[in-house]
């Protein structure tokens, strides 16, 4: 896509979202949501990942206009109050994990919809719809109808229905859960680059943390309808709040320890520290444990498992006590079940929960 | 199963003959019945002659119940469509328990004997100003009669489709109800409305049991003039007037067929 174009003819304004006490409490009184205070600033990609039933959808829905806040929520783009807006009267874009298409209308009625609702004159409007194709790669459908594309051409007419209107926030629930891995791909990479070319401010909803990973600039970790982190996905991914967000990104060890006086016991071996005394639960994450000598090791175990990535090995190895670790070898390492291996742990990749 | 349906059997044969025996059991009657409106004189048989004698004289005769029997249809299908579609958009956007409940008593009136649904609105509205004697009085009752196959329809549609995405989709690009409801909702439900509507019409003017109990010598439709006709004249007349009818009623019959079978999922 030639990024230069986009952004020169085409780019949208930065209206930062914020939610204040934005809570959802469903009629038979089931809390869907607990009260959640979120400032979104401007431009920015802002993706909600948790397991279904987190409170994800519900807080995007909010932000949509689909569902109203508890009594005291509100939700505010920029400096306007939108609460008591319906969502036709947000100016909002969104898309659909079922793509939401008009399926009486062409792929060009459907991306002129939104114009013709805002009464713009039929010249301006087939210029727009066209310079719109053109930017998701669609031109050549213009006539076609909705059952008669793919379901990534569909998704992508869909954005393009979405961002003609230049809405002031964009909103994606699940855009690519209904597609294949390889076509999610291409798709996720696409929608990476329309979204830092246009500079609109954007509101992502997925379970899949490779895709949370990928495009947001902050992730909010959600979970029984509560945020358990909201971070950049550095942090999320090396600085996890708690147990439940580590265990939900990437994979995960843990490790029993012991400190005492600048000191961290681990297996036989003993390792200078800084972090909290006692008994302690150590995460650590695949790559930061490495392959030693025996020497200079700090734990012994023996090779459960071993599964070859291309780029790497991945080893399941069973030490002489605790739960299995997962460590992640060179891609040519010749290491297989049964193996007898020596694993070094960096203090300063180790994260101690008391 | 392709390789095996060509091999044909004895039991394809005897199928197909039992298939045969039951269209034969269905259409002979009615083949003979409409050949009667064309015969000359019935006890002679077919070496009478062919005539349009009988189908002129029915037109001449009861062309005012032909004539109600159309406007009472056309009527129906506008208070159905009026009354039918909201209502099958109603419950499709609020399924539950109260929906469900809504939906079987709309159903009622198909359920109970037509017989026992005049004689109720005869004895609740009878008595209402000149309605007992109005052309209106029956199209009540086909209104009451009809109204479900038209929900049912509609319902069906749109229970078929994502209605409420669709709808979702329509409010981000900043379209209000009626906006959302005219250029989505209706368009999207054509197939159900039109097979909705030739069930209306079609149920309409063949509707008997109850126009039979509300009509009056000057509302009849022509059902009843057909009842009349078999019941005081010559056998050829009543003949040609279901020759008429059946004029009437087969192409919106076969309109219906190829609705329902291209609104079938194609995958």
């Amino acid at each position: 896509m030639p990024d230069s174009v986009m952004q020169n003819s085409f780019h949208l304004d930065a209206v930062p979202i914020r939610l204040e006490r934005c809570g959802k409490t469903f009629a038979g009184g089931a809390r869907a949501l607990e009260p959640l205070d979120l400032t979104i600033r401007g431009g920015e990609t802002i993706v909600f990942l948790g397991p279904s039933g987190c409170g994800k959808t519900t807080t995007l829905r909010i932000i949509a206009g689909l569902e109203s806040p508890d009594p005291d929520g509100r939700v505010l783009f920029g400096e306007e109050d939108v609460t008591a807006l319906p969502i036709e009267r947000r100016n909002v874009g969104m898309v659909f994990q079922s793509y939401a298409l008009f399926p009486n209308m062409t792929v060009a009625e459907n991306v002129a919809y939104g114009l013709k609702v805002r009464k713009i004159a039929r010249a301006d409007r087939g210029r727009r719809v066209e310079e719109m194709l053109d930017l998701m790669h669609l031109g050549e459908f213009a006539g076609r109808r909705i059952d008669q594309l793919s379901g990534g051409q569909r998704q992508r007419v869909a954005l393009a229905r979405a961002l003609v209107v230049r809405p002031r926030v964009l909103l994606l629930d699940e855009p690519l859960t209904a597609l294949d891995a390889k076509l999610r791909d291409s798709l996720r990479l696409e929608i990476d680059r329309l979204l830092r070319g246009l500079g609109i401010t954007a509101v992502y909803v997925t379970h899949d943390q490779g895709e949370a990973m990928a495009l947001g600039d902050r992730i909010v970790v959600m979970a029984k309808g509560r945020v358990a982190q909201v971070g950049t996905p550095r942090e999320i991914y090396y600085q996890p709040a708690d147990g439940f967000v580590a265990d939900f990104i990437g994979t995960m060890n843990r490790l029993g320890g012991l400190s005492r006086g600048g000191t961290l016991s681990i297996g036989s071996a003993t390792l200078p520290w800084s972090g909290p005394e006692g008994a302690v639960e150590l995460l650590v994450r695949p790559e930061d444990l490495a392959l030693a000598g025996e020497a200079d090791g700090h734990l012994g175990g023996t090779v459960a498992a071993a599964v070859f990535l291309g780029d790497r090995t991945r080893l399941v190895v069973e030490p002489a006590d605790g739960p299995a670790l997962t460590v992640d070898a060179a891609g040519r390492s010749e290491l297989g079940r049964g193996d007898r291996v020596w694993l070094r742990v960096d203090p300063a990749r180790v994260l101690a929960v008391p | 199963m392709h390789s095996l349906s060509n091999r044909r059997g004895w039991g394809f044969w005897l199928q197909l003959g039992f298939t045969l025996l039951v269209c034969a059991l269905l259409t002979v009657p009615m083949a003979m019945s409409m050949l009667a409106g064309l015969t000359a004189n019935y006890f002679v048989g077919l070496k009478s002659g062919l005539t349009l004698h009988w189908v002129d004289e029915v037109l001449r005769v009861y062309s005012g119940t032909i004539l109600l029997s159309l406007q009472i249809a056309f009527a129906c299908l506008a208070c159905t469509l009026v009354l039918g579609v909201p209502a099958a958009y109603a419950l499709a956007r609020r399924p539950g328990r109260i929906a469900r409940l809504v939906e079987e008593m709309l159903m009622m009136p198909v359920a109970i004997p037509g017989l026992a649904t005049a004689l109720a609105l005869i004895v609740t509205y009878g008595g209402v100003g000149d309605l007992r004697s109005s052309w209106l009085f029956i199209l009540i009752g086909h209104v009451l009669f009809t109204l479900p196959f038209m929900v049912r329809a509609v319902l069906a549609v749109m229970g078929s489709i994502d209605l409420t995405t669709l709808e979702e989709g329509a409010a981000s690009l900043g379209a209000g109800f009626l906006r959302r409801f005219a250029t989505v909702v209706l368009p999207n439900c054509r197939s159900g409305i039109l097979a909705g509507s030739l069930m209306v019409l079609t149920l309409s003017v063949g509707e008997f049991n109850l126009t039979w109990l509300l009509h009056t010598p000057l509302t009849k439709t022509l059902p009843v003039g057909l009842a009349d006709s078999y019941a005081s004249l010559r056998i050829e007349i009543g003949s040609a007037y279901t020759l008429v009818f059946f004029l009437m009623i087969v192409p919106s019959l076969i309109l219906m067929q190829g609705l329902f079978r291209r609104g079938r999922p194609s995958v």
